[in-house]
């Protein structure tokens, strides 16, 4: 467990280096969010009472979503462990006495996290002091929050998850490109990226619930905005922690089989 | 002590005719070629032995590498390293090993090096201690000194593989696998890790096996020396004996290549 915590510890320190893409990413995101408030406020004046979400909950649910999104966005990928596969020369890492899926693991939560925590504060700070009721507020009791700062853990684990299934499939392809878009586009559409999921008509919102997509920034933003009733979060959280096994175990034996196949010519 | 009896091992590679035609027949059928890149290899290595082991390029040397270090399972035969059977004991096998490879760095690319040292201490769970002595002892060794608080892909490459020699024996490992260490080194570099690699094995008993196209490596470090070709073994004996076979007065670098030339390989 320790040298698992150590490969953490190094990739989130190198992660943190990134200042200039930190700096990039993160004014990107405050102009997207407030264009994305711009865009909807004109729907919301228009007919507010055809809104599926309060102007106040959406705002936060945006806001939120800028700040988090090097931790759920899917193209984060991890291009060396990709790479690393393609070429076989993931083999070498069975030199060292490591489990690949965990070092895998803890590598790709490490740079997701680095990642975001560069750029989450400054996104937070200035949607706080965008007035109400188009900026980030706070409105669900201090449990519910506790419920959010868990569900977005599990999240994270579910990203992880995921992308770890897609690497290790690489080892049956002869390019992985083509699952990384799919999952890219299924993500953005049924994840509550492109729109937030109670926006979607009511028979795509019930298919997509189901996936592991949303399982991913879905359930913790929309518990933060108090979009989802007190009741129905134990469901949501424990379809999260479904995914996480099913996808953790689906990855963990791909990868297992797919290093017991891999062989690297020549050298 | 390394022992391989009768290790076979078969690459299936895949071939077709280069054009659209052939693009498109082979995605219905496609062609394996078998490529057999070890045929009934047999040796034993004694404990603190240095082993050269060379061959032309495609001989099976690498392959042999893969093998004995646990990251390719052969197709039949049997071998043990200590007792312990490679890939199927791994993480207990490679516990023991260390392993540089010339062509490849094993080290984190763009941390200082002393992180990347820090990260094996932990990989391998080497108590404080003997990390510290053993890293005192590399340190003064191999002249790391400054290069440690340097980042990886900041060091030259005789730095680096001084670096990366360091990181393979930090743990201590009874066995040391050294896949071609003075590829592209400078004269001085190379004097320096040949220099080391004796001192270590003098000091601490290491066993060595040593691949190298190099036939200086081989004459300045090798007791023994193993030459193998179309993944056969065809001669077990030393430099002198390579040279003596070669006859006439030919150094060990043209009595090789004259053996190459005679073994059809």
């Amino acid at each position: 467990m320790k040298k698992y915590l150590s490969f953490f510890k190094m990739r989130l320190m190198a992660g943190l280096q990134y200042r200039a893409a930190a700096l990039a990413g993160m004014s990107t995101q405050l102009v997207w969010g407030a264009m994305e408030v711009l865009l909807y406020r004109a729907f919301w004046l228009e007919a507010p009472e055809r809104f599926p979400m309060g102007m106040q909950a959406l705002a936060a649910y945006i806001w939120l979503q800028q700040a988090f999104l090097a931790f759920f966005a899917l193209w984060n990928w991890e291009y060396e462990i990709l790479e690393s596969v393609k070429t076989g020369s993931v083999a070498y890492e069975l030199l060292r006495p490591v489990n690949v899926y965990s070092m895998w693991l803890a590598r790709t939560a490490a740079n997701r996290l680095a990642r975001g925590l560069l750029r989450l504060l400054p996104v937070l700070a200035v949607g706080c002091l965008i007035p109400a009721p188009y900026g980030l507020r706070l409105r669900v009791p201090l449990p519910v929050f506790g419920l959010f700062l868990l569900s977005s853990v599990l999240m994270l684990v579910v990203v992880c998850a995921y992308s770890l299934l897609v690497y290790a499939l690489t080892f049956y392809l002869t390019d992985p490109g083509g699952i990384m878009f799919l999952s890219i586009a299924a993500a953005d559409l049924l994840g509550g990226a492109i729109v937030p999921l109670p926006f979607l008509p009511s028979w795509l919102r019930g298919i997509a619930q189901l996936t592991p997509f949303a399982s991913m920034q879905n359930v913790p933003l929309r518990i933060f905005s108090g979009d989802i009733p007190l009741g129905q979060i134990p469901a949501a959280m424990g379809l999260q922690v479904l995914w996480i096994a099913v996808l953790g175990a689906a990855g963990y034996l791909l990868t297992k089989r797919g290093l017991g196949r891999a062989v690297i010519l020549g050298g | 002590m390394i022992e391989m009896k009768g290790v076979c091992k078969t690459y299936r590679v895949r071939q077709r005719e280069a054009g659209l035609g052939s693009a498109v027949k082979s995605l219905f059928s496609r062609e394996y070629t078998k490529i057999p890149a070890l045929q009934d290899m047999s040796f034993t290595v004694p404990d603190g032995q240095i082993l050269g082991y060379i061959g032309p390029n495609g001989a099976g040397k690498s392959t042999t590498i893969k093998i004995l270090s646990g990251i390719l399972r052969p197709d039949s035969g049997t071998c043990t390293v200590d007792g312990l059977t490679p890939w199927e004991n791994r993480m207990e096998h490679v516990a023991r090993l260390g392993v540089v490879f010339g062509q490849r760095s094993q080290l984190w690319w763009d941390v200082p090096v002393a992180e990347s040292f820090e990260l094996l201490r932990e990989i391998y769970r080497v108590p404080g201690a003997v990390y510290r002595e053993n890293l005192d002892r590399l340190t003064e060794l191999l002249s790391l000194g400054e290069l440690l608080k340097t980042p990886a892909r900041m060091l030259s490459l005789g730095q680096r593989m001084r670096c990366e020699i360091a990181a393979a024996l930090l743990h201590g490992p009874r066995l040391l696998f050294l896949d071609e260490p003075t590829i592209g080194l400078d004269a001085v570099s190379k004097l320096k890790v040949r220099e080391f690699i004796l001192e270590q094995n003098r000091l601490c008993g290491t066993t060595v096996l040593l691949t190298t196209h190099d036939m200086q490596d081989v004459e300045a470090l090798c007791s023994r020396v193993l030459l193998i070709g179309k993944g056969r073994l065809l001669l077990d004996g030393d430099t002198a004996q390579i040279r003596a076979m070669a006859g006439e007065n030919l150094s060990t670098e043209e009595s090789v290549a004259d053996l190459y030339r005679r073994f059809g390989i």
